[in-house]
């Protein structure tokens, strides 16, 4: 079941590998691997790498992660790289960033984003503006990572998108990934990065399970910041999206395919700086666009890729008007019913691309 | 065998004199002096009542202060010129302080502290010169005039920091990375008695004390947090006890001596892992709380006066090198002389360096990056980006 989901979302990847292990029994040349564990190994693998690179958070060391991202970390690396924190969100993030200030490499764990809130003055002030305001002179190298967006059931003070509130900073890096390959090959180009990088996984990923390639499981496997992937290729719609909701999208397409509609699918990956490149190239191929987000629609995503289509050279090519598919502009209720129909649903997506299209 | 130094004096219708002046074998080369004994907290020892200062020493403390002095009248001059804009806090009278920590701490230590920062750049090693240009927002000043009063930044000294408390919990983190790359170094953090009450002080204070770092925690209790005293502001005034299970001593930060001994006390705590330490100076500010602030709203001139007459940091210790024979008044003159013409030469570099180049704008975004596009007011205009 989760080898027929892999190989709907990795596409074509997929099925060259299925014959390669049918000939090379002793060494299957891309194994199946979760979100979570691909952090997992892209810290190790990190930590192992550079000795400056350390980890906190709260429960991060002795209960292995309160997602179980960490798992392993601190019995092998130990009490001064992997620290468990006080409940003090804006205490550790500043000392974080005095570290980072000081020369070493942090990676601070949120529980959830929700709580970053509490540290985003550190975030912004002292580590996204500060190597402006020194001319050059205090350049902050510092990850903050951690699950960002809907999960089930968590409810509204536990379930908003940061995206949009990240993304406005200059000054920051701003990375979402989707898939473990995501996950892993962008989290050790964050780690690797010289500034401030805000990482948003989510939850809903972190089980899930992904085909990864020979070339990720390398330690040296890195994901550029700034550069989207076409999940899917298709001609007659272009859906943009990020973290977990690229699962309905592609999703939604194989829904589409059956009525020879096909959609790409853009798996945005950085947030900020955007891949607006990646977006228009499309645009001017399938001449309609729509935007599918899981944050609020007001000042998101969405409405930032809209904004710059219609100052770019794509304007001139869409066909329709552009449109976002976006979470519905509420605090996240509890009940079930009420939290799915929060959410863009495939049917949301299904039904915008045929109102897009008009068909 | 006694040295005689000859001083040419020019006379006012042009005619040149030679004098001998005091020669300097003649002065005391140290003495030592009485200083007032620490409050304690959670210490059954304190630092020493008694100082040794050298003569070289002495000058050398003497003249720091009084270029910080100079520096900051000139910036309250250069302010009302409205040649510096925006945010200007002053140092002056708070001189024993910056002076006496410096001394007390190696250069190889670290420090960081808030806004009202001019001092503490000059103590940790940036120029007049490069401080003043930073405040007119001029190309050679120390961040290339993009940071201002508040964002200034050299090796060892993290600012220069605008948010009141942010500074401490990033101090406490400069100190996890003194104890993690096991150099023996400490970090001073200082804050103010507004800043006291911050929660995230209290975060880093628990911290500090949880992980033992090397941090030696200091609030400059200049009694006023803008216009608002410290018992219109703090339940307990007894800031050097508020780090609780912390241990803290309470210092007259007039006395740079005082200031000196304590901080060294303080740095052989934290640097051989026994944890942080907490030190408040009891000191006070002559100028308002920034050049907005005239500083009389909230409290008398002669308050201002007293101060000023009994406890200025540099008169204090200019009398202490005289009575005691440790320097001579024509000594102090040259000093001041020479500062005088620093000072000069600054502001005049201050005023006439040019501003950055607009295409200066959009650099140092990110460290280390590859140059990318910025986008600029409109859509049609494109900046650039170098790191």
């Amino acid at each position: 079941m989760a080898y027929l989901r892999s190989i709907l979302r990795s596409g074509k990847n997929a099925v060259p590998a299925v014959l390669r292990r049918e000939f090379h029994r002793t060494l299957p040349a891309a194994v199946q691997v979760t979100v979570r564990d691909a952090i997992k190994e892209a810290l190790d693998e990190e930590l192992e790498r550079d000795e400056r690179v350390f980890l906190l958070g709260e429960e991060v060391a002795l209960f292995e992660g309160a997602y179980k991202v960490t798992r392993g970390l601190w019995k092998k690396y130990g009490d001064k790289r992997i620290i468990d924190t006080p409940i003090t969100e804006i205490g550790f993030t500043g000392i974080a960033v005095g570290a980072a200030m000081a020369g070493l490499r942090p990676v601070v764990e949120y529980m959830s984003f929700n709580f970053s809130m509490q540290s985003v003055d550190h975030i912004i002030n002292s580590a996204a503006k500060t190597y402006y305001m020194s001319g050059g002179l205090q350049p902050v190298s510092i990850v903050f990572r951690g699950p960002n967006g809907a999960a089930p059931g968590v409810a509204a003070q536990h379930a908003q998108c940061f995206a949009a509130w990240y993304g406005h900073v200059p000054g920051l890096k701003v990375v979402s990934p989707w898939s473990a390959e995501d996950a892993k090959g962008l989290l050790k180009s964050a780690i690797r990065d010289d500034n401030p990088v805000v990482f948003l996984e989510n939850e809903i990923m972190y089980s899930v399970p992904f085909e990864m390639s020979e070339e990720s499981q390398s330690k040296d496997f890195l994901i550029p910041i700034g550069k989207a992937k076409i999940e899917r290729k298709g001609n007659h719609v272009t859906l943009v999206s990020h973290s977990h909701v690229v699962s309905r999208c592609m999703d939604a397409a194989a829904v589409l395919a059956k009525d020879g509609i096909e959609c790409e699918v853009i798996n945005l990956r950085t947030i900020r700086p955007m891949d607006m490149e990646a977006i228009e190239t499309s645009v001017m191929k399938t001449k309609h666009l729509i935007t599918v987000e899981g944050g609020w629609p007001q000042f998101g995503v969405g409405g930032e890729i809209l904004a710059r289509i219609m100052e770019g050279p794509g304007f001139s090519y869409l066909n329709a008007p552009a449109v976002r598919v976006t979470g519905v502009d509420i605090p996240m209720p509890y009940a079930k019913h009420l939290e799915e129909n929060t959410l863009p649903q495939i049917k949301d997506i299904v039904f915008s691309v045929k109102k897009t299209l008009n068909v | 065998m006694p040295i005689n130094v000859f001083i040419i004096i020019r006379k006012s219708q042009g005619s040149r004199v030679v004098v001998s002046a005091r020669s300097f074998a003649d002065l005391t080369p140290q003495a030592s002096f009485d200083i007032k004994r620490c409050d304690l907290h959670r210490l059954d020892e304190g630092p020493s009542v008694q100082t040794v200062l050298t003569r070289e020493d002495g000058l050398r403390y003497y003249r720091t202060m009084q270029t910080v002095r100079r520096m900051e009248l000139k910036a309250d001059q250069l302010y009302k010129q409205k040649i510096i804009r925006g945010f200007c806090h002053l140092y002056d009278g708070q001189e024993a302080c910056a002076v006496g920590i410096e001394a007390g701490i190696n250069p190889t230590d670290h420090l960081i502290t808030a806004y009202r920062v001019h001092g503490y750049t000059y103590t940790r090693g940036v120029s007049v010169k490069e401080i003043l240009a930073e405040l007119t927002g001029r190309k050679g000043g120390i961040a290339k005039g993009k940071g201002g009063s508040m964002h200034m930044y050299a090796k060892n000294f993290y600012g220069g920091n605008g948010i009141v408390g942010a500074q401490v919990p990033l101090g406490a983190g400069v100190a996890l990375a003194c104890q993690y790359q096991a150099k023996n170094e400490v970090c001073v953090t200082l804050y103010g008695d507004g800043a006291a009450n911050q929660g995230q002080i209290f975060e880093a204070f628990n911290m500090a004390a949880l992980w033992k770092l090397p941090c030696i925690f200091i609030c400059e209790n200049n009694k006023y947090g803008m216009g608002t005293s410290v018992e219109r502001a703090s339940a307990s005034t007894d800031y050097y006890k508020r780090g609780d299970y912390i241990p803290g001593l309470r210092v007259d930060g007039m006395d740079v001596l005082s200031v000196r001994e304590a901080t060294r006390f303080a740095a052989d705590y934290c640097r051989y892992g026994k944890g942080p330490i907490l030190m408040e100076l009891q000191t006070y500010r002559y100028h308002g709380h920034s050049m907005s602030d005239p500083g009389v709203s909230y409290r008398t001139r002669d308050e201002i006066q007293e101060v000023r007459g009994k406890s200025d940091p540099i008169t204090m210790l200019k009398d202490r090198m005289i009575s005691n024979n440790m320097a001579s008044l024509e000594e102090i003159k040259d000093i001041d002389a020479e500062i005088r013409k620093e000072i000069e030469e600054a502001a005049q570099f201050a005023t006439s360096d040019p501003e950055p180049p607009l295409e200066d704008l959009c650099n140092h975004i990110f460290f280390n990056d590859t140059p990318f596009e910025v986008r600029g007011t409109s859509p049609w205009v494109k900046l650039k980006s170098i790191s």
